[in-house]
């Protein structure tokens, strides 16, 4: 690392306190719904709740991880000094003061809208303003990756790409595209009617261009963990990766298909053609062929660790691997939570199964089983992997961090089954309060119960997260600690000397990128703005009652 | 070394990737546009051109009779949602402020209430005031003294009367030593699902607030348990689809008069 240290520390600092305190509001929001405690009253108290815990885990804590770690990359993989340290630095600040700014009106009941926006609701004006600023604070960092890369490809012509960065990349421009949806409907639909000029709102409308974002977005989150499976744990766990190429294929797969796949979201909405849900429907099947292919790598890569050190036989390679390793246990963690949230994914995606689970509890252990487990604990892992580069200081005790990780794992766990379940029950989503005391609910209680307490148990283990990362970066060092050794990223088995053009660079992948985006979405979108009289009365939260 | 070009055919790349995606989505495109819409005749009605247009969202109507419905006229009352911030019409607020001085404020006040059996109207929501006024003239109200009183205002008036008290200060509640009543408080706050009573505050505020649905705080006990009586029995039924019958029907005499204290003792 060169000069990004204290920005990278910024980034993971403020990204993992603002986690914290989410993580608080959820595991509340488990308590109050869960008949262990009489309701909660008003439910609009449990609406801010989501709504700041949603804002917190969806918007700020993946891109501020996205970004420091990108940063990150910059400097390590391309082994040159980031550039543009003053611009990142003020996308940081917009960041953060964005953050602020979105925060307050929830805190204040003023924008219960939940962070997936659900107009006709409109909440105050400042926190769609405040989740602007995050959005181009994230832009500037889109730039400087672009930038830096650039920089880079001239100093280096006909040169392959570093793995890392080329995910990197690869993630900045998908963020890019995908935020226009979002960005659109703020600008064009919300704002005006946040300010007072305008009392009517498409609803329709802003759920397709939402829709264009939000499954998009999942994607961008899920980068920097599929960087940390191809470049961090195949040389952690002293491996080797399995193919090169087959991890360029799986990035550039997910910069063309998870864009235009947004409508299996709206599978329940009139508004959209069932034409058009059954073309998003198939290609959401297209994005798990790059997931399928990460897992086959990245086991083939694993394997390669285990016969390095004399595993022998079908499965002999197995019991050789590095378990007491941190880095091997957080990839076997992740991959059972994407494993059951993968097959649970493949039922939202389909457009007849998933009639049996819209808007159900099902949905909510859906994502917090892929995004909370399987991308966040690569989250925590790609932290105390870089750790030893921000703070020059190791962190003491593995077993600590197996401790961490194994109660995240378990907590989640705990968490998702049963909503799974009681979603298969028929319990909804984004409800505050459920009468257990009904009939047709009351065997749902049990269940809601336990996924309280795996709520808890993922409270201590984010507590333990935040207190292993400030004891090795504040704690006295001890004597026998080592200095840490110079970062590497993962090799490959086959030396990587020439990549084909096409893999080398993004200008194929962007354009089919923004050609899918036009066929499946031009269509919908022209003609809800040509339908007259789309639009509703606008519902202002915390306004005056 | 002459960098290879991504954009040719000669790049096998280019021809797979682009290639590959235009047959999936042409694929896809046949299935969900052509295929799959033959199978139901709600889409082939209108031969292939409407099938296709149907799939991709364009509305289209079943209906073949003419535009012109003979039935009973729709009511002219159009009572908008409440705004976000209510903005006080200087002139009508003035209009009313001398109706209501002639009228009104000998039982309804100006800042409080003469009696205890009219209602207090200061700060109340300017769309209720308007629907009671507007029952009561039409007769869906019921009241010896209040419909030959307003009998000659007109529907102006009636806004401005509206308009004006809406934009007078709430009544300062009196304290009762047993208003905190908690049955009375889960009721008004979470209802009682099983016995298919909403909570009041679902339309007369805090939770949230429904049109027409009047501010209830502060309102004298002995006012809010007649109105809830006469809900019950049938008396009073200007209230929209039974909304306020249906639960007031539901609750039992002693719950009625605590929330009646519960609401009088509200800001």
């Amino acid at each position: 690392m060169f000069h990004a240290k204290r920005l990278v520390l910024a980034h993971f600092w403020l990204a993992f306190v603002a986690f914290f305190v989410a993580l608080l509001l959820g595991a509340w929001q488990m308590l109050v719904r869960s008949p262990l405690m009489s309701w909660v009253g008003n439910p609009e108290h449990y609406y801010r709740s989501v709504t700041a815990h949603g804002t917190v885990m969806g918007y700020v804590l993946p891109t501020l991880v996205a970004m420091g770690f990108g940063y990150a990359i910059c400097e390590l993989a391309l082994k040159q000094r980031l550039i543009g340290l003053k611009w990142a630095w003020a996308a940081l600040i917009l960041l953060a003061v964005g953050a602020v700014m979105a925060m307050v009106p929830v805190a204040m009941g003023r924008a219960s809208v939940l962070f997936t926006f659900y107009p006709p609701m409109i909440g105050n004006v400042f926190y769609y303003l405040g989740v602007v600023l995050v959005v181009v604070g994230s832009w500037i960092w889109v730039a400087l990756m672009h930038v830096n890369l650039r920089a880079w490809k001239r100093a280096n012509p006909g040169k392959p790409i570093p793995l890392a960065m080329f995910a990197n990349v690869a993630g900045a421009y998908l963020w890019a595209w995908t935020a226009v949806g979002a960005a659109l409907e703020i600008l064009f639909q919300i704002l005006p009617v946040a300010l007072g000029l305008k009392s009517t709102i498409d609803a329709g409308l802003a759920r397709v261009l939402f829709s264009w974002t939000l499954h998009a977005i999942v994607y961008f989150w899920l980068i920097p963990a599929y960087i940390a499976y191809y470049t961090l744990v195949p040389r952690a766990i002293g491996g080797r990766l399995y193919s090169d190429s087959m991890a360029r294929i799986s990035f550039v797969m997910f910069l063309v298909f998870a864009m235009p796949i947004g409508i299996h979201h709206l599978f329940a909405d009139p508004q959209v053609g069932a034409g058009f849900k059954f073309v998003h429907s198939v290609f959401t099947a297209m994005v798990s062929v790059p997931t399928l292919l990460t897992v086959f790598t990245i086991c083939a890569s694993v394997e390669i660790a285990g016969r390095l050190r004399g595993g022998k036989g079908l499965f002999g390679w197995l019991k050789a691997l590095p378990w007491s390793n941190p880095m091997m246990l957080v990839l076997a963690l992740s991959f059972v939570m994407l494993g059951f949230g993968g097959a649970g994914g493949l039922i939202n995606m389909s457009y007849q199964l998933n009639s049996t689970i819209h808007n159900t509890q099902w949905v909510t252990g859906h994502f917090h089983l892929i995004f909370g487990g399987a991308i966040v604990i690569m989250y925590f892992a790609i932290a105390y992997e870089l750790w030893p580069q921000l703070t020059g200081r190791t962190p003491g005790s593995a077993k600590l961090i197996r401790t961490q990780l194994w109660l995240w794992f378990i907590g989640m766990i705990i968490l998702t089954f049963p909503w799974h379940y009681v979603g298969l029950l028929g319990a909804p989503r984004r409800m505050a309060y459920y009468d257990y005391s009904n009939p047709a609910i009351a065997p749902e209680a049990i269940w809601v119960t336990a996924s309280a307490i795996g709520g808890f148990v993922l409270v201590i283990s984010g507590a333990l997260f935040v207190y292993i990362l400030a004891k090795t970066q504040f704690g006295s060092a001890s004597s026998e600690e080592e200095a840490p050794a110079p970062f590497t990223f993962a090799t490959c088995a086959y030396p990587v000397e020439h990549v084909p053009v096409a893999l080398n660079s993004f200008r194929l992948w962007v354009t089919l990128m923004i050609a899918l985006t036009v066929v499946n979405y031009s269509v919908p979108i022209v003609q809800l703005l040509r339908l007259p009289q789309t639009s509703v009365p606008a519902v202002y939260v915390g306004a005056p009652r | 070394m002459k960098e290879e070009r991504v954009f040719s055919f000669s790049n096998r790349w280019f021809v797979f990737s682009a290639g590959g995606t235009f047959l999936v989505a042409a694929l896809a495109i046949l299935v969900g546009f052509v295929w799959l819409p033959s199978e139901h005749s709600d889409f082939t009605a209108n031969g292939l051109w409407g099938a296709i247009c149907s799939a991709a969202g364009a509305p289209s109507s079943w209906y073949k009779g003419g535009d012109i419905v003979t039935d009973a006229p729709p009511s002219k009352v159009i009572v908008l949602p409440p705004l976000s911030e209510p903005r006080v019409d200087a002139v009508s607020s003035g209009r009313g402020a001398t109706l209501a001085t002639q009228r009104c404020s000998m039982c309804h006040g100006v800042q409080s209430p003469a009696g205890i059996t009219a209602p207090a109207l200061a700060g109340q929501f300017a769309d209720s005031i308007y629907k009671e006024l507007r029952d009561f003239h039409g007769g869906a109200r019921e009241n010896a003294i209040m419909q030959p009183i307003i009998a000659n205002l007109s529907d102006q008036d009636m806004h401005d009367v509206a308009e004006y008290y809406s934009s007078q200060p709430r009544v300062e509640p009196t304290p009762a030593a047993d208003a905190q009543d908690d049955g009375a408080r889960m009721l008004a706050m979470q209802g009682a699902p099983m016995r298919n009573i909403a909570p009041c505050a679902a339309c007369h505020g805090v939770l949230d607030r429904k049109g027409a649905a009047p501010w209830i705080g502060g309102q004298a006990a002995s006012y809010l348990a007649t109105q809830m009586r006469s809900f019950a029995d049938g008396s009073r039924h200007n209230d929209i689809d039974e909304q306020m019958r249906n639960v007031a029907r539901q609750l039992r005499p002693e719950e009625i008069d605590s929330l009646a204290k519960y609401y009088a003792a509200q800001q």
